[in-house]
Order: C-alpha cells, then sequence, then structure tokens
C-alpha cells in the first residue's frame, strides 16, 4: 500500500478523528498554558479551528469526523452528572445562596433569550434563525431540543451554542475584575447561566467555588429555558 | 440506596494509602474503583434519561442524573457522615474529577460542527455575531447584578 492510500484509508477511520481531536485539544491547552490560561486563548476555539482546518486540509465531512469523535462527545452526560459531587462539597455555600440563586436564574435565562433575538432581528435575521438563536445559553443537547421543538434548525444551534460558550469564557474574566466582583459564587453563576459548559470548565480554572456555581447555573438553566423560550419567542416574533 | 457500597472511601482495600506500596492488589483496587465510580455516574445519567422521557420531565437525563447523585451523597451523609477529603477520594470523587478536568475537551466535536453551516452562518455573519456577543455580555452583566442585589437585600455577607 502506498503512502498515499494508506492515508485515504487512515482519514476515514474513527480512530484517526479520535486521536486527531484529542491531539489537537493537547496543543491547544498547551498553548493556553503558556498564555498562563490567559481567557483570550481559549482551548476550545483552538481545538475547534485547528481540527476544522485538518478537515478542510483533508476533504474530510463532518459525519466522518463525528463517528471518532461521538466517543468524547458522549463523555458529556456523565460529565454533567459528575458536577455532582463538587456541588455537594459545597453544598453549604448552596444553602447560603438559595434566594441570589433563583433570581439571577430568572433574570439571566430572559435576558439571554430577549437580548440576542432582538439584536439578530433588528439586523434582518430571519425567523428560522431567531428561533435556532434564541436558547444560545443553554447546555448543547438541550438547546437543539428547544430548537427544533420551535421550528428552528438544530444544528445550527448547537454552533451558536459553542459559540456563545466560547465568547463567555473569553469575557467573563475581564468583565467581573473590571467591575471589581469579588464574590465568586455570584461569578461564576453568571458565568455557568450565560455560557453553560464552557463557561463552567472556565470558572473550574479560575476557582473552584466559581465552577461549582456555574455548574448549578447550567443545570437550573436547562430546565428553566425549554419552558420559558415557547413564551419568549411567542411575544418577540 | 443500592449504591451506597460505590461511595466507599478507597483505603478500605488498600489502595490510595501509603501510596508508596503499590501492590499487584491495591493496583487492581485502584482501577476497580475508578470503574465502580464511573459506573455510579452512568446509572445516575441512565435512571436520569430514564425518568425524563418516561415521565416526560422538562429536564434532560443527565441533569436529573446530577439531581439524584446529590440526593443520594447527601442521603448517605446523614446514614454516614464523610469528611471532605473522603469524599474527593471516593471511588465515585475521584472519577467525577477526572471527568471535570477535561470538560473542555468534550465540547470540541460538538463546535466542529460549524463547518457544515459555513454558508448559513456567513449569510448572517453580522447579525448573529453581534446578537451572541451584545447578548452574552448583557446576560452576564444582568445576571451577575441580580445575584448581587438579592444578596445585598437579604443581607448576606456581600453588604
Amino acid at each position: 500500500m502506498n503512502s498515499f492510500r494508506l492515508w485515504v484509508y487512515l482519514q476515514t477511520t474513527p480512530l484517526f478523528w479520535l486521536t486527531a481531536t484529542l491531539g489537537a485539544f493537547l496543543i491547544a491547552d498547551a498553548l493556553a498554558q503558556v498564555a498562563r490560561r490567559h481567557p483570550i486563548v481559549n482551548p476550545v476555539l483552538i481545538s475547534i479551528a485547528l481540527v476544522a482546518a485538518l478537515l478542510k486540509f483533508s476533504g474530510t465531512d463532518y459525519e466522518t469526523y463525528f463517528k471518532g469523535a461521538q466517543f468524547v462527545h458522549f463523555l458529556l452526560g456523565p460529565a454533567t452528572v459528575a458536577l455532582a459531587v463538587p456541588l455537594y462539597r459545597n453544598l453549604g455555600l448552596v444553602r447560603e445562596n438559595l434566594l441570589p440563586m433563583v433570581a439571577a436564574l430568572l433574570v439571566g435565562a430572559v435576558v439571554a433569550m430577549v437580548s440576542a433575538v432582538a439584536v439578530a432581528a433588528a439586523l434582518g435575521a430571519p425567523r428560522v434563525v431567531l428561533i435556532s438563536l434564541a436558547p444560545k445559553s443553554v447546555t448543547a443537547g438541550v438547546a437543539m431540543a428547544v430548537s427544533e421543538s420551535l421550528g428552528g434548525l438544530p444544528p445550527l444551534t448547537a454552533t451558536l451554542v459553542i459559540a456563545t460558550g466560547v465568547i463567555g469564557a473569553i469575557i467573563v474574566t475581564p468583565m467581573m475584575n473590571a467591575l471589581r466582583i469579588r464574590d465568586y459564587a455570584a461569578r461564576g453563576f453568571a458565568a455557568g447561566l450565560a455560557s453553560h459548559g464552557i463557561g463552567t470548565a472556565r470558572a473550574f480554572t479560575v476557582d473552584p467555588v466559581a465552577g461549582v456555581f456555574a455548574g448549578i447555573a447550567m443545570g437550573l438553566n436547562a430546565v428553566v429555558t425549554p419552558v420559558l423560550a415557547p413564551i419568549v419567542l411567542a411575544w418577540l416574533t | 440506596m443500592k449504591a451506597l457500597p460505590l461511595l466507599a472511601p478507597p483505603g478500605k482495600d488498600g489502595a490510595g494509602i501509603g501510596g508508596a506500596r503499590l501492590t499487584a492488589r491495591s493496583a487492581t483496587a485502584m482501577k476497580g474503583g475508578m470503574i465502580r465510580g464511573f459506573l455510579l455516574l452512568l446509572l445516575c445519567q441512565l435512571v436520569g434519561e430514564a425518568l425524563a422521557r418516561g415521565l416526560g420531565l422538562p429536564a434532560p437525563g443527565p441533569v436529573i442524573g446530577l439531581a439524584l447523585l446529590t440526593i443520594g451523597l447527601m442521603g448517605r451523609n446523614t446514614w454516614r457522615p464523610m469528611r471532605d477529603e473522603e469524599v474527593a477520594n471516593s471511588d465515585v470523587g475521584r472519577a467525577a474529577l477526572g471527568l471535570l478536568a477535561a470538560l473542555s475537551l468534550m465540547f470540541v466535536p460538538a463546535g466542529v460542527g460549524v463547518v457544515q453551516y459555513a454558508g448559513l452562518l456567513g449569510e448572517h455573519a453580522l447579525a448573529l455575531s453581534l446578537a451572541l456577543i451584545v447578548s452574552t455580555a448583557l446576560t452576564l452583566l444582568a445576571t451577575v447584578g441580580a445575584f448581587l442585589l438579592v444578596k445585598r437585600w437579604i443581607g448576606g455577607e456581600a453588604a
């Protein structure tokens, strides 16, 4: 088998794309480490760019890629359950902040949907794009289900969800520092509510308490947004 | 609770304590511990999915699984209190922290999906990118503002 045919064979196997995903992430994470975890050097964004470039360069479609990458994607479920452990270890802090959390959850969930849909509508985005955009602050699986049930495009929603996560992870630390907010429960809650798991992952790298509250906000928003989305969309469009 | 033995702290069977003496038996116990911890996470998710589908709950399966595991840990604590480091070093504690350390990685496959929608995204690039940036910033501000306002209002320590 010559090397070209070997490459043609390998790039269609799940093994190759799973390896590429892990490799791209390790490169991206090493860059983030060199940058001392500066928020702009976001490992998720860099990994996506590296893998997307490799797909384009090799002319591979997303389905072929996902056959390998699905093994990593699958772990999102158990990782969400795993948030119970840091949550349980900080239960005292959670009890102390119950009322602020309820208020922040309702305000945040409504602002997340209304502001996104209002800005995109003002700039002329069609209705199907607005529906796909509305649940963008919720974790990917839930957002896609909301989008589908209301007549949006689930894969477009998934892309917007990831983009929201990356944007939130990049801006949350400079924004909160500029506002001199040192309450890591509040900071983390905002990060998880606005930018779900990617915001939560960022919060864990900044402060363990922020990570816990981000995880709680992500979980609660995954329950509240599916209930509020039809109401907000009916009112706005 | 069926899951109770899975929460047993390590060291009972040799793993984790006096780390240098890593005998074949303790290495096996450690491996078994990781698998037990991961199994408990999967079981919680499975029951969560079953409840979400079966009862038509609005929350997704993994979020219900998260709630179930938290309740399970609380129940376990009233039955036999555990110190914080015992929770962290339990089978499920180590499996959970191991997974959460790699949380960022797990968003890469879904994120690469952007390649499929380059056309649609390009067409509305300005509207969508402005909407996402403005909305994410406003959401962060509104959420942190509401949180701190209510905390101050009810006289939390932040005042």
